[in-house]
């Protein structure tokens, strides 16, 4: 076990070091890294001495020891724009993108599996015919296109539901949260529920799947014998078993959420670290994507980290069949 | 199944000999589900529509003596001041609607079809080598295929375009980057299976080239994943296309996709003037719909486990 552990935490480290290298030769590549480092309004003495101090002037091997120094204590530069480190900007970005995607991961869950649970048991009833069709436009229709109609329906002919931003924040244990007035749900509603899509669509086809393949098994039809209410073989006998696959799945699209938050926080004026990144990439804030890029793949090997590691305590045939490899 | 439908299925594919050859069987096949047709035909109009924008329209929108600001965001219907009928409105700075649809199609189409291309053979490259050379080649080769299909296709795209800038050439550049790991983990899946295979063998003992065992004929048996994953990727490719163009980071203004129309009727949406958003999003969507339906079908009939 401890092995096993040992080796994915390798693994993991490998992955940050790869991409360490490639966003450092990106960044050195691609256009010349003083003005990348520098802010557009320095004179000449001022680039030279920035030059010396950031280490520009070494050779690019002295300078990749210098860079990674730097990001393993987690300084990763200075903001052009904010005048602020950059990882601090986005850490301070970081509580409101998660609340949209845990909403977003809640709604997808709340949504998709009830609708798919129904889609499995019925599967050719017109209703479960209707489910499906949605499904598979849910994952057709580009994610900002759906924004733009949901604020059109619900803000702008309808009026429910604010369009852009986000409700006042409270404090609590330290997190800043907008989930705990009611002005604040309904601010979060169409950006997460943008965000869930296909997510959402996601989860009918896994939970239909699942569901079909269970209703099929001894211990429904058992339970079916003993005389248990059909509420009660659903809610219990099928669902236990058909949410291990969709909570792995699910976690693993935790990280996709984070990513693709990008584009719901940019439309619905959300005041993440996706907005901030596309503000960066918009004024050349080139620090901030640095270190955005950092944070998330961190996020995703840490993810994908913790689902290795629960999954091999959970089934040992994992772990066996590694060892073998 | 109307009949229009089947023959304007039929009269796209070149004729061919009575004999039944895979393509026969794939086409009838094909045809059997009338919703995949169905998303032919209208693919076909759609690209048919793009492809005669420049006599079909009544304006061309990259003609800025053609454009007066005076019928900017006129509602759909209104008659512009050349006299013609804008049946779609008109944009923010008064170009007709219908005819920037249509170019816009022209550039999304464009970008979606050349970066499938590119990265299908670039994937088909780096697969049928791993596959063939094996060993360490293969692994480096596969571990970075892991390490990119291990981050969503978004965040790539969105750090590439930040670091190279606008532009046609750097959005197919960046839609390649995305794209190929696809290719090359099916087309390596594939070719291992086939490279054990008996004919493999034969075409070496007869002491021909790797190049030539591999190029003619282990690649001609890994084509059928290959085109379902160009179908799926090409409609994947033009909504990120647009996604990219929308969030400003993608196309110009004066290469006007359907993102970059999107986005500039975003601004006009929140004071009730829908259709400069909507008329081109629903191009969009009935582009992406009609591939994916395609798609699916072509799926199924290319599916040896469903094979009958």
């Amino acid at each position: 076990m401890l092995a096993f552990i040992l080796r994915r935490l390798g693994q993991a480290t490998l992955v940050i070091g790869a991409m360490i290298v490639i966003v450092f030769f990106g960044v050195n590549v691609i256009g010349d890294p003083v003005y990348m480092l520098i802010s557009p309004e320095m004179d000449q003495n001022a680039i030279e001495s920035t030059k010396v101090a950031l280490g520009l002037d070494k050779p690019i091997w002295e300078q990749f020891v210098y860079f990674v120094t730097g990001a393993v204590q987690g300084d990763l530069g200075r903001s052009f724009v904010h005048g602020e480190p950059a990882i601090k900007l986005i850490l301070s970005r970081m509580p409101a993108t998660m609340e949209l995607a845990l909403v977003a991961l809640l709604m997808a869950i709340v949504i998709g599996l009830p609708l798919g649970v129904y889609a499995g048991l019925k599967p050719e009833s017109r209703i479960s015919k209707a489910i499906m069709a949605i499904s598979i436009l849910g994952f057709s229709l580009p994610t900002f296109w759906v924004g733009l109609m949901l604020i059109m329906f619900f803000s702008v002919m309808l009026g429910w539901l604010p369009a852009t931003g986000r409700g006042d924040v409270v404090r609590v244990l330290g997190i800043e949260t907008s989930l705990l007035s009611w002005q604040g749900w309904t601010f979060i509603a169409l950006p997460a529920l943008n965000l869930a899509l296909l997510k959402i669509s996601l989860v009918i086809r896994l939970a239909r799947a699942g569901t079909r393949e269970a209703a099929l098994m001894d211990y429904v039809k058992f339970a079916r014998a003993k005389g248990l209410a059909q509420s009660r073989i659903v809610g219990v006998h099928i669902m236990k078993n058909i949410m291990i696959p969709i909570v792995t799945v699910l976690g693993l699209e935790f990280g996709s959420l984070v990513a693709f938050s990008v584009v719901t926080e940019t439309i619905f004026a959300w005041p993440g670290m996706g907005k901030l990144l596309l503000e960066a990439i918009q004024r050349l804030d080139r620090p901030v994507i640095v270190a955005y890029v950092m944070v998330v793949v961190v996020l995703f090997v840490v993810i994908n980290l913790v689902v290795d590691v629960l999954y091999s305590i959970l089934d040992p045939r994992v772990r066996l069949t590694e060892a073998k490899a | 199944m109307t009949d229009a439908a089947i023959n304007a299925a039929a009269t796209t594919l070149p004729a061919i000999a009575k004999e039944e050859t895979p393509f026969t069987r794939f086409r009838k096949a094909f045809v059997e589900d009338k919703v995949a047709v169905a998303g032919l035909v209208l693919f076909l109009i759609i690209v048919s529509l793009a492809l005669l924008a420049p006599w079909i329209t009544p304006q061309n929108p990259y003609d800025l003596r053609s454009v007066d600001i005076m019928d900017s965001r006129l509602p759909p219907g209104a008659t512009m001041g050349e006299g013609f009928t804008s049946w779609l409105g008109t944009d923010g700075v008064g170009r007709d609607l219908y005819s920037g649809i249509l170019y816009g199609l022209r550039i999304s189409l464009m970008v979606g079809a050349l970066s499938g291309i590119i990265a299908a053979s670039v994937g088909m490259a780096v697969g049928l080598t791993a596959a063939y050379a094996g060993g360490r080649v293969e692994t480096v080769l596969m571990r970075i295929v892991d390490l990119q299909l291990s981050l969503p296709a978004v965040l790539i795209a969105l750090i590439l375009v930040a670091a190279l800038g606008k532009g046609v050439d750097k959005i197919i550049f960046a839609l390649v980057v995305v794209q190929w790991a696809y290719y090359a983990r099916t087309v390596r899946g594939t070719a291992l299976v086939e490279r054990r295979k008996e004919y493999v063998e034969a075409a070496q003992s007869l002491g021909l080239s790797n190049a030539r065992v591999v190029f003619r004929h282990i690649m001609p048996n890994c084509l059928a994943p290959v085109i379902v994953i160009i179908t799926v990727q090409t409609a994947h490719a033009i909504a990120l296309e647009a996604t990219l163009s929308f969030l400003g980071v993608g196309l110009p203004q004066t290469e006007p996709s359907l993102g970059v129309l999107i986005a500039n009727g975003f601004q006009y949406m929140l004071s009730g003037k829908y259709w400069i958003s909507v008329f081109p999003g629903l191009a969009l969507l009935l582009t992406i719909v009609s591939i994916n339906l395609m798609g699916d079908r072509i799926r199924d009939v290319l599916n040896p486990r469903l094979e009958k």
